[in-house]
C-alpha cells in the first residue's frame, strides 16, 4: 500500500488497442505537490496514460490509485477529486468565461453558496475577471488555456492533470501560463502531472520528468540528474534523443498532426 | 437520516442535469438562427404538401380536413428531424474537445445525457410554437386549453427526449460525423413514413402497419394529434401514446448512459 504522501500509484498499469501496447505495465508514484512532467514522442503513450489516469480509458491490465481511489473501482470518487485539461481546447467557444465556469461548478457540485465566489476567485486567479462575459471563441489561447484551468480548479481537486498545456501558444502566453502552474503547487500545494514535448516546459516546472517511449516508462529522475547522466553539457534534448534513439522522428497520427494543427489555428 | 441523504442524491443529480441543459440553452438563446432555419421545413410541408395533398380528397382521415389531420404529423415530425441529429453536435463536441470535460467530472452519465435530452427538448416545444402559429393561420381548428397545451408540451419533450438519445447512442456507435451523417439520413427517412404523420396507418400494407405499430413516433403523432386539434381523437388513447413513449425514451437514456463514455476514448 502506498504512503498517504503519495497522491498517484500505479502498478503495471496498461493499455492495449487490439496488438498495439499504448501503456506497457507502467508503474508510477508521486507525492502530494510535486510538479511531474511526461515527455516522449507522438505516441508514446503520454496521452492514454493520462486518460487513464482521468478515468476517460479503462485500462487493459493493472490498477491505479489517484488521491487514494481505485481508478476502476471508484472512477466517480477519482473524478470528484481531480482536475484536468485537455490536449484538445475543452471551453466551450458558444459560451462565456463566466457560464464555462458555471456549468463546471454545478458537474462538480460546488455548493451553491460557494458557486460565485470560487468563480470570482478563479477568474482572479487566472486574471480574467474582465473577460467574464466574453464569448470564449473570442478569447486568445493564452486565455483559452487559463479559463481551462480556472474550469479544472473550481472542485478544489487533489491532482491537476495537464495534456500538452501549452501547444500552440506564444513564448508570452506559455510563460504566463508556467507562472500559474507555479503559483498553483507553492501557494494551493497542488499535485501536477503534465504531459508535454516541449523540453524548456518540462524543465521549467518539473520537479521531476518521466521520459516515455512506446508505452514504456524508460527513465525518471530530476532534470539535472537525467542531463548529468549524459555528462556536464549535456540537455534534455540530448537525454530525449539517446532514450529514445532514432525512432525519436516524427511519428504521430494523422490525428495527432490534426489536434495540433487545429490547436495551434485556435490559438493563432 | 437517509430520506435528507436521499434527497441531496436527488438534488445533486438534477443540478447535473441542469448543467448541461442550461448550458445547451444558453447558446440557442445567444443564437436562435438554427430554431429559424429549422421552421421552414413545417412551413414547406403545411403549406406546399398539405395544400395540395389537402385537394386529393382520397384519404380517408376520420372527417378531419387534411390539413388539420397533417399538423401534428408535421410537428412531430420537425421534433424529430430536430432531436435525431443531436448525436452529431456531441461528436462535434468530442473533436472539439468540450465532451472530455463533462466526462471527467463526477456527474453521472445518466444526467449528462438527460441534460442534452432536456435541452433537444426545448428544442422541440420552440418547433412546436412555429407549427402552432402557422396552423393558427391556415385556419387548422387547435385546442387552446391549458391542459391539453400541457399535455402537447410533455409529448413533445417526451419525444425529443427519445429521438435526441436514440441519436446519442447512433454517436456513441460510429463516432465520426461522416458515418454519422450517412445513418441519420437512413434512420430518419424510415421512421417519418413508418409511422402515421402524413397518412392514416389504415391505408399501409399490412406489413407496414405492423412496423409503424412498433415506431414510438406513431404514437407521439397520435398522442399530439388528439391534443392539438379541437376535436382530436386518440387512436390508441393518451396513456399508451404517454407510456411507449416514456418507457422507449427511459430505455434509450439508460443505454446512451452507458455507452456516452465510450466517446471520451
Amino acid at each position: 500500500m502506498a504512503s498517504p504522501n503519495v497522491v498517484i500509484h500505479t502498478i503495471d498499469l496498461t493499455k492495449r488497442y487490439g496488438t498495439l501496447v499504448a501503456v506497457d505495465r507502467l508503474n508510477l508514484t508521486i507525492s502530494a505537490g510535486e510538479i511531474v512532467g511526461l515527455i516522449g514522442t507522438n505516441g508514446a503513450g503520454k496521452s492514454a496514460l493520462l486518460k487513464m489516469l482521468t478515468t476517460l480509458l479503462p485500462p487493459s491490465s493493472g490498477s491505479a490509485f489517484v488521491g487514494g481511489y481505485d481508478l476502476v473501482k471508484e472512477p466517480s470518487k477519482v473524478r470528484a477529486h481531480i482536475g484536468y485539461v485537455p490536449q484538445l481546447i475543452s471551453s466551450d467557444g458558444n459560451l462565456t468565461g463566466y457560464e464555462n465556469l458555471l456549468m463546471s461548478a454545478r458537474l462538480y457540485l460546488v455548493p451553491r453558496q460557494a458557486r460565485e465566489p470560487r468563480i470570482a476567485a478563479a477568474l482572479e486567479r487566472m486574471q480574467l475577471t474582465g473577460a467574464r462575459d466574453r464569448l470564449v471563441q473570442h478569447y486568445s489561447g493564452g486565455m483559452i488555456r487559463r479559463l481551462e484551468i480556472a474550469q479544472a480548479m473550481l472542485n478544489e481537486p487533489t491532482v491537476l492533470f495537464l495534456d500538452e498545456p501549452t501547444v500552440g501558444l506564444d513564448p508570452v502566453a506559455r510563460h504566463g501560463i508556467w507562472t500559474h502552474m507555479r503559483e498553483l503547487r507553492d501557494r494551493v500545494g497542488m499535485t501536477i502531472l503534465l504531459a508535454t514535448h516541449q523540453m524548456n516546459e518540462a524543465e521549467a516546472l518539473c520537479d521531476w520528468i518521466g521520459v516515455m517511449h512506446g508505452g514504456i516508462l524508460k527513465a525518471t529522475g530530476t532534470p539535472e540528474a537525467l542531463k548529468s547522466s549524459l555528462g556536464a553539457d549535456a540537455t534534455l534534448d540530448d537525454v530525449f534523443a539517446k532514450i529514445t534513439g532514432a525512432e525519436s522522428e516524427f511519428d504521430g497520427s494523422l490525428r495527432n498532426v490534426q489536434q495540433a494543427r487545429d490547436s495551434a489555428r485556435t490559438h493563432a | 437520516m437517509l430520506r435528507v441523504h436521499s434527497i441531496f442524491k436527488v438534488t445533486d443529480y438534477l443540478t447535473q442535469i441542469l448543467a448541461v441543459a442550461d448550458a445547451e440553452v444558453c447558446k440557442l438563446r445567444r443564437d436562435p438562427s438554427e430554431l429559424l432555419t429549422r421552421a421552414f421545413q413545417p412551413v414547406i410541408w403545411l403549406l406546399l404538401f398539405g395544400e395540395v395533398m389537402t385537394n386529393v380528397r382520397g384519404l380517408n382521415t376520420n372527417s378531419i380536413p387534411y390539413l388539420d389531420f397533417l399538423a401534428p404529423g408535421v410537428l412531430a415530425q420537425s421534433v424529430l428531424f430536430s432531436a435525431i441529429f443531436y448525436g452529431i453536435s456531441v461528436i462535434w463536441e468530442r473533436d472539439l474537445g468540450v465532451l472530455h470535460r463533462q466526462l471527467v467530472s463526477p456527474a453521472p452519465r445518466s444526467a449528462l445525457v438527460l441534460g442534452k435530452a432536456i435541452s433537444a427538448g426545448v428544442r422541440g416545444v420552440s418547433q412546436a410554437i412555429i407549427v402552432y402559429a402557422l396552423a393558427m393561420l391556415l385556419g387548422i381548428q387547435l385546442s387552446f386549453t391549458p391542459l391539453n397545451i400541457l399535455a402537447v408540451t410533455a409529448l413533445i419533450w417526451a419525444g425529443s427526449a427519445l429521438f435526441s438519445t436514440f441519436s446519442l447512442i447512433i454517436a456513441c456507435l460510429v463516432k465520426t460525423r461522416e458515418r454519422f451523417m450517412g445513418i441519420g439520413q437512413v434512420l430518419t427517412m424510415p421512421i417519418f413514413f413508418a409511422s402515421n404523420a402524413i397518412y392514416p396507418i389504415e391505408i399501409m400494407p399490412n406489413w407496414l402497419q405492423i412496423i409503424s405499430l412498433g415506431n414510438p413516433l406513431t404514437y407521439e403523432v397520435d398522442g399530439i394529434r388528439a391534443l392539438m386539434l379541437k376535436d382530436g381523437v386518440s387512436k390508441f388513447g393518451l396513456i399508451q401514446d404517454f407510456s411507449v413513449l416514456l418507457i422507449v425514451a427511459g430505455l434509450c437514456v439508460a443505454v446512451a448512459a452507458k455507452l456516452y463514455p465510450r466517446l471520451g476514448e
